[in-house]
């Protein structure tokens, strides 16, 4: 059997379903409502898996699926080295989010990352500790602004209601997901003109692993021809 | 097994050879506090070492090196001089390398002495040098200090200096730093309406978070005061350039720093020590004719080297990580000692990578 991994709930769920139906692969969802086991119809020799989008990047690596549909952001979250782990078989056009560095309005001196770093040293001198930037993508983040050469700064972790930290105070900044800007603004954030870090969307995985059958290689290789990727 | 063994039995060669030079035997926890090595390195910290946490201790790290423990031990110590070695594993995550060890054996020895720097430098090199004698080596050479005198020395701010000097490991920030400077890049659109603007908060929004009202205003008078700053100069911009690219053997580098010394004399007295260095290497028998110097080594590794630096590479595998790192970290014990600075200079080998060239 070839394993496809797919979000188990959502928009996210229902755009990949509509995706390969639109090109002659039925997703459906098998038993109950509630049931994460599914079906594929269209392709002899396939499974559908339900499961958690975060949690597909890892089982991709691991081998226990052979195909996964999740956020580009988690697999270069989740992986290190994430590109000799998994490969891009095809972007799909949907689950856009960018990953972005965002800093109070009321920051009127700091639009580029230039100036992040040079408020960030004189907080440090002020506060007596590093500026805190709140964020689930650690890896994402920290490359990132190692990359750029942003010194004086940490980040704290937050795995939920991420634009709210700075009004509570347990943050200055935010690296976080967005895709229209709405909840930054309502939270009195804006984003660095050259803050971003990661323009996501949904892709479809293929796992590297070289341990597959011939009958996994040839049921992938008429799933290839039916998507036309 | 017998590549473990042979790895221990190096390590305890080294260290003898280090306590023969009068080093005191130095013991580490494995597992230390994270607070002061995060305060120190930052970020970079979590993504190159193991942290967990203790219920009571709070965030704790697999050690990392010894340095941070090393120079804690010596300002509780007293002693003065002190030289001091030690032997034991560290750990270090391989985010992008996995064939790269994880933990490692690490035999050092550090000289805390402000005697004489150039001495100390020299004693450190020629002992690693000489312990390392025999295996197919290529030693790499440079000198932070250089660099940061020459930034001292630039005809601009204080201000402008100290955020050049805060970025000396920071190469492309550096350099992106240096070319704003110099006006060889556009002043972005935002900063020039934010300078311009009546009033800078007439659009700021709701006063969120720790950074205040006040913070931003200075910082905005900064600004205001960089703009008003002449460019750095396109002679001093080329020094600089002239300074990071050295890369020749030590006493042509020598010759040619005295060259650039006389347009920007505020190298001079790097440039002496260097010359002190290298009289006090020779005078150890390390053959300075055909050392290598480069003007930019040592910038990317984690900061707290800020005078000499040193590294020896496998000559067959250049991308293999260094047999033996070390130098020069006063700043560092500035830092770390609560008021008390000691001039320091020190460096590690890795036995396990010695043992991977026989």
């Amino acid at each position: 059997m070839l394993k496809l991994g797919v979000p188990s709930k959502g928009r996210l769920m229902e755009k990949t379903f509509d995706w390969f139906g639109a090109r002659g692969v039925t997703l459906r969802k098998s038993g109950s409502e509630r049931e994460y086991a599914g079906a594929v119809d269209g392709i002899d020799g396939m499974e559908l898996v339900l499961l958690s989008a975060g949690e597909i990047p890892r089982e991709l690596a691991a081998g226990n699926i052979h195909l996964g549909v999740t956020g580009s952001d988690l697999v270069r979250e989740k992986l290190a080295n994430w590109d000799s782990h998994v490969t891009e078989l095809t972007q799909m056009g949907f689950g856009g989010a960018d990953l972005i560095v965002a800093v109070p309005q009321a920051w009127v001196d700091v639009d580029t990352l230039d100036d992040l770093d040079a408020a960030a040293a004189a907080f440090r001198a002020r506060h007596g500790f590093r500026l805190r930037i709140a964020t689930k993508y650690h890896r994402l983040a920290r490359e990132f602004l190692r990359e750029q050469g942003v010194a004086d700064y940490q980040l704290v972790d937050s795995q939920g209601a991420t634009e709210g930290t700075v009004k509570n105070e347990t943050a200055e900044a935010i690296a976080d997901i967005t895709s229209t800007g709405e909840t930054l603004r309502a939270n009195g954030l804006k984003i660095l003109e050259d803050g971003l870090i990661h323009a996501s969307q949904a892709t479809l995985f293929r796992g590297r692993r070289r341990d597959w059958t011939d009958a996994q290689r040839a049921t992938m290789k008429s799933l290839q021809n039916t998507l036309a990727i | 097994m017998a590549h473990m063994l042979s790895i221990s039995t190096e390590a305890r060669r080294l260290l003898d050879l280090f306590v023969a030079q009068g080093a005191q035997v130095v013991a580490s926890d494995v597992l230390l506090p994270a607070d002061t090595l995060l305060d120190l390195y930052g970020e970079d910290i979590r993504g190159r070492a193991y942290l967990t946490t203790d219920p009571l201790r709070g965030e704790m790290v697999l050690r990392p090196d010894f340095t941070v423990p090393v120079v804690q031990w010596h300002m509780q110590s007293h002693a003065d001089p002190a030289r001091y070695t030690y032997a034991g594993k560290v750990f270090r995550k391989q985010d992008s390398d996995e064939t790269r060890a994880n933990e490692y054996v690490q035999v050092g020895y550090e000289v805390f002495d402000g005697q004489n720097p150039a001495a100390a430098d020299a004693e450190v090199f020629a002992l690693f040098a000489d312990a390392l004698a025999g295996l197919p080596l290529r030693a790499a050479t440079g000198d932070i200090g250089l660099l940061m005198a020459a930034v001292g020395g630039l005809r601009t701010t204080q201000a402008r200096k100290n955020a050049l000097l805060r970025h000396i490991w920071r190469p492309r920030r550096f350099k992106a730093l240096l070319q704003r400077y110099a006006g060889k890049v556009p002043v972005p659109a935002s900063r020039r309406a934010l300078l311009a603007a009546s009033d800078p908060f007439a659009n700021a929004g709701p006063d969120i978070g720790l950074r205040s009202r006040a913070e931003v205003e200075q910082r905005i008078a900064a600004l205001r005061a960089d703009a008003a700053a002449a460019p750095i100069s396109g002679e001093e911009l080329a020094l600089i350039d002239a300074l990071l690219g050295l890369h020749e053997t030590a006493p042509h580098v020598l010759s040619a720093l005295r060259d650039i010394a006389v347009d920007m004399p505020a190298i001079n007295s790097a440039v002496t020590r260097m010359a002190q260095r290298l009289d006090a290497l020779a005078a150890r028998g390390v053959d300075v004719e055909t050392l290598e110097f480069e003007g930019s080594y040592g910038r990317t590794s984690l900061e707290y080297y800020d005078g000499f630096v040193f590294g020896f590479y496998a000559v067959d595998a250049p991308d293999r990580p260094p047999v033996a790192t070390g130098g020069r970290y006063d700043a560092l014990t500035a830092r770390l000692g609560q008021g008390r600075a000691v001039p320091a200079v020190g460096g590690v080998i890795r036995p396990d990578l010695m043992e991977a060239l026989h």
